[in-house]
């Protein structure tokens, strides 16, 4: 009874939203934003499931390639910067000046450099999420508390169980921030490179209706964005909730100060 | 490997300076002791006497300036096999994110040793501690005691030669205290168990060693190494109300203030 009733509350507000739209459009002329009926049955013309293969399923395929890209390049560099001081002093300024770049405005190059195939896309998505995932490991590895540190040296753990069994775990609350960060990113800038460069995917298809006059097309593909991007955060915190569930007790125990 | 020498720890003039040229602090001048096999020896001294820096020195963790100090024979230069640490600050050094089973298993991991074996000493370690179905738990789901019980047992279970342990209750309240330290003294002989407790409390470096090095304030040096002749098995009540207790307790603390050469170091003990 509990879940149906928060289910219930968490829809309030979404299905008022939805209703006005659809009242206020109804008899909408204008071409910009014509009746939402005439979207939903584009939406479901488009996506259910005419479009999947052709462009849902190519543009989740760049991202999610981009964004594992950023995972295992943002962890595997974050790791040893957070651990040898030396380095992360020489690195520092060099990654300072690649994140405060936009990544969009390296689309145009590296369209020159790789073309306009999946491989430029898949690496400007992995170039634009990987910042916040390998600082945040960086930041995570190097602030290991100092007692453990000394324990697993104590105790002769060699480097690579020193790694995996003390810094990666006391890093991951820190990694899965960043990894948040990093998701959203990868969805964004896999839209903008579809529609810079592209000849399939949703952005590219958005990009299409809209200069194709075909106005319903371009909502039914933005009201699709938006579900997906929904959907790829639920996913995420569902699988942070399993991850980090240790997390999530030991917080609450420290704030309760049992010692 | 030879047979088992009776010296597990022989320190000689150990001296520990910190930084150098001007800004160097000499935190240990000359520390001399040794711990023989089987032996239980307190290191007590006031607050601020480079206790931690000693241990951390014996644990291979900070390299010594000067002098020696080897461990079953051989200088320590990193962590040495066959030491175990138990921290003053158990909270800290058990990892939150593993399980108290995991806890207790990770340095025999480090070991190599089978799951098998690794099971069994995991399971006799939390039993003797008094955990033994406490083993799915998280380490923050426990009271200050029993993580501390769990860093003990983690201490036990890869059966060190020499248990080094840090200011080990000095930060739970007074039962658990006394818990505590009848707990390490009944694991004793089940274990083999070689002692090196450091403290600030005077009663429980008595209470808990059959010797007491007593330190100075910094530049830390040994005061007096005073031998614990108490009888049988010890109990909170009548051991420390044992006149001949209450005669040790008084000379090891007129040896902490430092007797007449540093009146001014008295009043420097405290919690």
């Amino acid at each position: 009874m509990k879940i149906v009733s928060r289910v219930l509350h968490a829809l309030l507000v979404p299905v008022l939203l939805v209703a006005l739209w659809w009242a206020l459009s109804a008899h909408s002329t204008s071409p910009f934003f014509p009746p939402l009926k005439d979207i939903m049955e584009a939406f479901r013309a488009n996506w259910l499931f005419a479009r999947v293969g052709s462009d849902v399923v190519p543009s989740l395929v760049r991202m999610l390639e981009g964004y594992a890209l950023a995972l295992v390049v943002g962890i595997g560099v974050g790791l040893p910067l957070g651990l040898v001081r030396g380095l992360r002093d020489a690195v520092e300024p060099a990654v300072e000046y690649l994140r405060a770049l936009p990544v969009v405005a390296l689309i145009p190059l590296f369209i020159v450099a790789t073309g306009i195939g999946d491989l430029t896309k898949v690496l400007v998505i992995a170039l634009g999420a990987v910042w916040p995932i390998l600082l945040n490991t960086e930041d995570g590895a190097g602030s290991v508390e100092p007692e453990l540190r000394s324990m697993a040296l104590a105790y002769r753990l060699t480097p690579w169980q020193r790694i995996w069994h003390v810094v990666l775990p006391s890093a991951l609350p820190q990694i899965f921030a960043g990894a948040r960060t990093a998701l959203a990113i990868s969805f964004i800038v896999m839209v903008i490179s579809e529609m810079l460069a592209a000849t399939n995917g949703i952005g590219y298809f958005v990009l299409q209706s809209q200069s194709s006059f075909a106005i319903t097309d371009m909502w039914s593909g933005i009201i699709l964005l938006g579900i997906l991007g929904y959907l790829f955060n639920l996913l995420f915190l569902a699988v942070q909730h399993r991850v980090l569930k240790w997390h999530a007790g030991y917080r609450a125990s420290e704030e309760m100060g049992t010692r | 490997m030879t047979t088992p020498p009776t010296t597990v720890l022989s320190v000689k003039g150990l001296a520990k300076v910190y930084g150098a040229g001007e800004q160097a602090v000499r935190a240990i001048d000359d520390v001399s002791f040794e711990v023989a096999e089987g032996e239980y020896v307190s290191i007590v001294g006031p607050s601020g006497a480079g206790k931690t820096t000693l241990l951390k020195c014996l644990s291979g963790l900070l390299p010594i300036t000067s002098g020696t100090a080897e461990f079953l024979g051989d200088p320590i230069a990193g962590p040495p096999e066959g030491l175990a640490l138990v921290f003053q600050d158990y909270s800290r050094s058990l990892a939150p994110w593993m399980s108290v089973y995991r806890n207790v298993e990770l340095p025999l991991k480090a070991r190599r040793l089978p799951k098998a074996e690794r099971r069994d000493r995991v399971s006799e370690a939390l039993e003797s501690v008094g955990l033994g179905d406490r083993g799915h738990q998280y380490p923050w789901q426990m009271s200050g005691g029993m993580q501390q019980r769990v860093a003990i047992a983690r201490g036990l279970a890869s059966h060190p030669r020499l248990l080094l342990m840090d200011e080990p209750m000095a930060s739970v309240d007074a039962q658990t205290r006394a818990d505590l330290e009848d707990l390490v003294l009944s694991v004793r002989n089940r274990f083999h168990v070689t002692l090196l407790l450091v403290t600030h409390d005077i009663d429980e470096s008595v209470y808990m060693g059959d010797r007491v090095v007593v330190l100075s304030d910094r530049p830390t040096r040994v005061r007096e190494i005073i031998p614990v002749d108490l009888e049988g098995p010890h109990d909170q009540i009548t051991t420390k109300s044992d006149p001949r207790f209450l005669e040790l307790r008084n000379r090891v603390y007129a040896a902490v203030r430092g007797g007449n050469q540093q009146p001014e170091g008295a009043g420097a003990l405290g919690r």
